[in-house]
């Protein structure tokens, strides 16, 4: 039979123990980001592009029908070249190079940049054929961000490029 | 000593007399620190159990999965929310004690030899445990398994796992669907499956597992959760919405504690410390330590196959054969590697009885550091030395109390491995070899080195286990203590009450008749 005094002690320290999951299960509460910031996801994955050659009609007539396909392209995939202006200042500039052995898969990239909430002048340039001078994609627009809204840079062909949602 | 050496043994100096402060309210049983895998054992049963429910009733889809769970804390408080407060604050529990229980294993040293196989199968169960509980989180889907779920992603993209980054399929709203909650179920099912798995292989080379604690430490414990859960229950955040990052979260800091230590560090960093800290825990066993003990003897000719050793040891190192040279009869087999070299098996040889007439006591198995037949010649030899008018034998742990300056001209000391070890047999041999009373201490209950000595001798001495000390032994010339290391003051106060009590006896009220091994007949 317990006695009283070791009750008291286990009540006192079982008590303890529920105290310690009861608080740190749930407190302190913990915030991401200030609530007057906002957030830019730049998030693109994409293929860059390779130079293909045209065959000539001689180099096709030498080739068995079954694999005369006109244009002779390499494996490998370029480069992306990729910059990001907030409100005039260079945030970001980064080359991303293509996955894969053969380096002939998705180049991608996936930052988050905090900035404050309110009106900005965004601007994205992204050029996937390093052989090509200039940048193929470039996309401009003043954005306005609410406090702890996520925007995000993505890209697809699709829809034209480079896009913010 | 080194750097490493002293912090050790700093920490479990610190340890154990925390542990020993809670024997006074909960005793050796009920101390939740003594039995810490159990109780770990215990709280996931109830993780699996609630769960199971939690399974059984919630809507599975990404969207009613959320309303469910909330209907479920809201409106069915009383059952499904209590259930689901238990999942949470188990889970939480679990943490704190697999912590814990890692922590006081590293103290006490218990990485390297027989012990390695458990100390390398627990690591993993590290890794398995927070990727269960943090992908319990996601199943949720309100803004802290959104925060979890983008946070966890974003640090695994760090490792060059993954062609295209995890983080890109929760970048806007209509990218999340219904598979990625079938997704959540396999992972919160599939890895606590392998948890479960894994904690069969880290028990697997000890017998007689703690799988569940004491009936009254369950008991609290349950109450505890239960009351928690009514007075805090866990609810959930608002809603998932990735077009959104979460404000400030009600934060899980046993379970998500890495989130925040990625914002405010990196991910290398984050990586660089779990890395490095499970390598550290893997390499810990490379580390000098203390030789192993050399591992028991089976000598054949002595062995009966009576299966005790095989009953009693502690770390499952005793297998039985067939006996090579006694056709139908047993013989029984160590493995030197999972051997503790504790001697438990050799108290509970029947051949290890001192009253054998043999010169050599040669048993059934024995340990090389202090055989059988050295522990009766030193009891004999203290019982040809001991004078005065109450002669007392005391057989020690020598991982316990330290009994050594209690040594005098009516007292003799005889340090064991174990006191599990010590063949009942010796007690009577000691009093019918002319002791008036014999003192057996032990390590307290449940500080045993060896797990299970001071279970053994206990139930040995008492006539609950066999060997048993036979009944005729009178009772009042035995005193069995369990005292730990810190225990030397009141191993002497149990002495002196021990020897008051002896004397106060009435003269051979209830002596056992002499025995001389040496005469040809019992005198």
């Amino acid at each position: 039979m317990l006695k009283p005094a070791a009750i008291v002690g286990q009540v006192i320290l079982y008590g303890a123990f529920a105290a310690v999951i009861g608080t740190f299960a749930t407190w302190p509460k913990y915030q991401q980001i200030p609530s007057d910031v906002a957030l830019i996801k730049l998030s693109i994955s994409h293929l860059g592009e390779r130079e293909c050659r045209k065959r000539t009609p001689e180099e096709l007539a030498k080739m068995p029908p079954n694999m005369r396909a006109p244009l002779d392209c390499p494996r490998e995939r370029s480069d992306i070249r990729l910059e990001m202006d907030l409100d005039g200042e260079p945030i970001f500039r980064t080359v991303l190079h293509p996955t894969g052995l053969y380096k002939d898969g998705v180049s991608t990239v996936y930052k988050r940049f905090e900035v404050a909430a309110g009106s900005h002048r965004l601007t994205v340039r992204m050029d996937d054929n390093l052989d090509k001078p200039g940048f193929d994609y470039v996309k401009d627009e003043q954005i306005t961000l609410a406090p702890a809204q996520v925007m995000v840079v993505d890209f697809n062909p699709d829809r034209g490029g480079l896009f913010f949602k | 000593m080194s750097f490493h050496t002293a912090l050790r043994n700093g920490a479990s100096s610190v340890f154990l007399r925390i542990e020993e402060a809670l024997d006074v309210p909960f005793g050796g049983t009920d101390n939740p620190l003594r039995h810490l895998g159990a109780i770990g054992l215990y709280l996931l049963w109830i993780i699996v159990g609630t769960g199971l429910y939690l399974y059984a009733v919630l809507d599975t889809g990404i969207d009613a999965v959320y309303q469910s769970i909330g209907y479920l804390s809201l409106e069915q408080w009383y059952l499904g929310g209590v259930l689901r407060s238990l999942h949470r604050y188990a889970a939480d529990g679990f943490m704190l004690v697999m912590m814990l229980h890692l922590f006081r294993e590293w103290c006490y040293g218990r990485y390297h030899g027989f012990r390695l196989y458990s100390w390398m199968t627990g690591i993993p169960l590290i890794w398995l445990a927070y990727a269960a509980g943090i992908g319990g989180y996601w199943i949720v889907w309100d803004q802290l398994a959104q925060l979890s779920a983008i946070a966890t992603a974003e640090l695994l993209d760090w490792l060059p796992i993954f062609s295209e980054p995890s983080a890109r399929n929760f970048m806007s709203p209509d990218s999340i669907s219904d598979r990625f909650f079938t997704m959540l179920v396999f992972i919160h099912i599939g890895v606590p499956l392998l948890l479960i798995l894994g904690l069969w292989a880290h028990v697997h080379r000890i017998s007689h597992v703690d799988y569940l604690p004491s009936r009254r430490a369950m008991v609290a414990t349950l109450a505890i959760l239960i009351g928690l859960a009514l007075l805090k229950p866990a609810l959930s955040n608002p809603p998932a919405n990735l077009a959104t990052v979460p404000g400030a979260l009600d934060f899980d800091w046993f379970l998500l504690f890495l989130h925040p230590l990625t914002d405010v560090s990196s991910p290398a960093l984050v990586w660089s410390l779990l890395f490095g800290v499970t390598a550290l825990l893997f390499a810990l066993p490379l580390l000098p330590h203390p030789r192993p003990q050399p591992a028991a003897v089976v000598d054949p000719a002595n062995c009966t196959g009576c299966d005790r050793c095989l009953a009693d040891c502690p770390y499952a190192a005793i297998a039985m054969t067939q006996h090579s040279s006694r056709p139908g009869f047993r013989l029984a087999v160590v493995d030197a590697d999972l051997c503790a070299g504790c001697g438990i098996c050799a108290g509970s040889c029947p051949s290890s009885t001192p009253f054998r007439r043999r010169e050599a006591l040669v048993t059934g198995i024995d340990m090389p550091q202090q055989p059988v037949n050295a522990l009766r010649e030193q009891l004999e030899a203290a019982l040809a030395r001991l004078e005065g008018r109450t002669r007392i034998i005391i057989f020690a742990c020598t991982r316990g109390a330290e009994a050594g300056p209690l040594a005098a001209v009516d007292t003799a000391v005889i340090g064991l491995i174990c006191a599990g070890m010590l063949p009942p047999a010796f007690v009577e041999y000691a009093l019918r070899g002319g002791a008036d009373g014999v003192l057996v201490a032990t390590c307290r209950s449940g500080g045993c080195e060896f797990r299970l000595g001071d279970l053994w001798t206990s139930q040995r001495l008492l006539g609950q286990r066999e060997p048993h000390l036979r009944r005729t032994v009178p009772p009042s010339r035995l005193q069995l203590l369990a005292a730990s290391a810190h225990d030397d003051r009141t191993l002497a106060e149990v002495l002196a009450e021990f020897r008051t009590r002896l004397e106060a006896l009435p003269v051979a009220s209830d002596r056992l008749p002499p025995y001389l091994r040496s005469a040809s007949h019992h005198a």
